[in-house]
């Protein structure tokens, strides 16, 4: 037995994109035991509800994160739309579900190859970085903005992607399958891929239910969680919907996951391009929320469930407004899959949660 | 399970055109879409401050008095609310990017002066707006001296 030591690990680090502390007890290279500390970033954002009125909040929940931008716009106006009872136009439903997909595509192609960086494999983490720039080409074309697109408020969406654009989206995205289709082969698999992901981080069923983990991460461990399957807004459209699910619940198996949703956006984009109506694209919004009305909730980011919870006062500003990100959520299940790893697997553990801590602390 | 999945895609790099552009010798290629930069023509605006009420990081400043309009180049989140709801469509978003400065600079951009025909179609226009207030005024006046005069009599 070895003597027990403690090994601060972040806020920064080379495989952290974002500031989380993890203080590591160590006994002979294994991780005892894994004391989580976020709060470097935190900026105020729920509380600017006060001081902003809910039209222009939607450009601030846009910036709670790079990555799910959009996501958070759409959950925020749908928020707000179930409060104040407006029903938005077909079209409009159709579009944020694009969009949200091809972010979907995009966080997850930054992921893989973030994870293929974190293993060593740059020619991989290349590729994929590659192809993820079509998808911000597609959001530039579309909305004006590669990161930030502005293109969702209360009532609908701000900008139209005409027919002709989003045949053009489904040529892109015909011609990104093929190329990813190699991608994928060397992910799932390549020798070298699944001897450093096979069996690292393993969370079983019964833990994921527990810690009540979301998103790839609890389906990654053979929970079948997915709000997309409900049928909220354009979703509903859709023929079938089953989420990807894997059952080995290690590193592989999230990998696995994330990396066949990808396809399985790209397949939700064609269909709904092939059933756009022909609606307006937003309704008019005026008056406030009543005082005391309430209203929650969710959507599918690429990590997970976002909780999103409002209360309106009468005035246009809100009372209170709530978030829970995926990740918070999920730093449970990764202490979890931490104790008893090896010192060396503590970066990959950690990277294959995909955190996002910028939405956590918003 | 396998090796070298990615040889085929690395020979394919090899051989084909690089996916990156030799910035900045080659210019940026932008989309007509692209939200670069808030510009304004200051002959159509009107500094009617709806663009000011509507900024969501109040990066513009409208100074009615001083006929100017102000944009803080640092402030602007390019959401594109401005240019949405211009009831004049006088101000318009560039794709290209505001240029990188040294200093924290606003622009300001300033009514421009007017030509002697442009002086006197704006003074004729005043003129007519007056005199077609004026009448609307006396004739709401003998509107309520009517009115008053009916209640008189009652």
């Amino acid at each position: 037995m070895g003597k027990r030591t403690v090994i601060p690990f972040g806020p920064q680090h080379p495989v952290l994109p974002e500031p989380i502390h993890l203080d590591l007890v160590i006994e002979d290279e294994k991780v005892i035991e894994a004391i989580p500390q976020i709060g470097f970033i935190h900026r105020g954002l729920e509380k600017l509800v006060e001081t902003r009125d809910y039209q222009t909040y939607v450009n601030i929940t846009e910036r709670i994160c790079g990555i799910c931008s959009f996501g958070h716009s759409l959950g925020f106006s749908q928020t707000i739309e179930i409060l104040m009872g407006i029903e938005i136009p077909k079209r409009a439903e159709f579009l944020r579900v694009i969009w949200h997909e091809l972010s979907r595509i995009h966080s997850h192609l930054l992921w893989l190859g973030l994870l293929a960086d974190a293993f060593g494999y740059e020619n991989l983490f290349m590729q994929c970085w590659r192809l993820r720039e079509r998808v911000l080409n597609i959001f530039e074309q579309t909305t004006g903005g590669r990161v930030i697109l502005s293109a969702c408020n209360v009532g609908g969406v701000l900008q139209d992607i005409s027919d002709e654009d989003l045949r053009g989206i489904v040529q892109i995205l015909d011609g990104l399958r093929d190329e990813y289709g190699d991608l994928l082969d060397t992910f799932l698999y390549d020798r070298s891929v699944e001897s450093r992901l096979g069996g690292v981080g393993y969370l079983s069923k019964q833990q994921a239910e527990e810690f009540a983990i979301v998103g790839p991460f609890a389906r990654a461990s053979g929970v079948i969680e997915d709000v997309r399957m409900f049928g909220h807004g354009g979703y509903g459209a859709l023929e079938d919907f089953e989420p990807v699910i894997s059952t080995r619940g290690d590193g592989y198996a999230r990998c696995e996951v994330r990396a066949l949703e990808v396809l399985q956006s790209i397949d939700i984009i064609k269909e709904l391009v092939g059933k756009m109506p022909d609606t307006p694209i937003s309704v008019a919004v005026k008056g406030s929320p009543e005082a005391g009305s309430r209203s929650a909730s969710r959507v599918e980011q690429p990590r997970g469930e976002c909780y999103y919870y409002s209360r309106g006062n009468g005035t246009k500003f809100l009372d209170r407004f709530r978030i829970r990100t995926p990740t918070a959520q999920n730093v449970a299940g990764m202490v979890a899959t931490l104790q008893g790893c090896d010192l060396a697997d503590v970066p990959l553990n950690v990277l294959t949660i995909d955190p996002c801590i910028s939405c956590t602390e918003r | 399970m396998g090796s070298f999945h990615l040889t085929k895609m690395s020979f394919k790099n090899l051989f084909s055109k690089p996916a990156t552009k030799l910035y900045p010798i080659e210019p940026p290629v932008y989309t007509p879409m692209t939200k670069g930069r808030v510009v304004v023509d200051m002959k159509e605006c009107t500094l009617c401050s709806v663009c000011e009420k509507k900024c969501p990081s109040s990066a513009i400043t409208v100074d009615k008095p001083g006929e100017t309009w102000t944009l803080n180049p640092f402030a602007c989140v390019q959401c594109y609310a401005c240019v949405r709801v211009c009831p004049k469509d006088c101000l318009t978003m560039l794709a290209d990017y505001t240029p990188s400065a040294t200093k924290k600079s606003l622009v300001i951009e300033k009514k421009p002066e007017l030509t002697p025909e442009e002086k006197a179609a704006k003074e004729a226009k005043d003129k007519e707006k007056a005199e077609r207030v004026a009448a609307a005024m006396a004739k709401k006046a003998a509107k309520d001296a009517a009115a008053k005069a009916a209640d008189d009599t009652k």
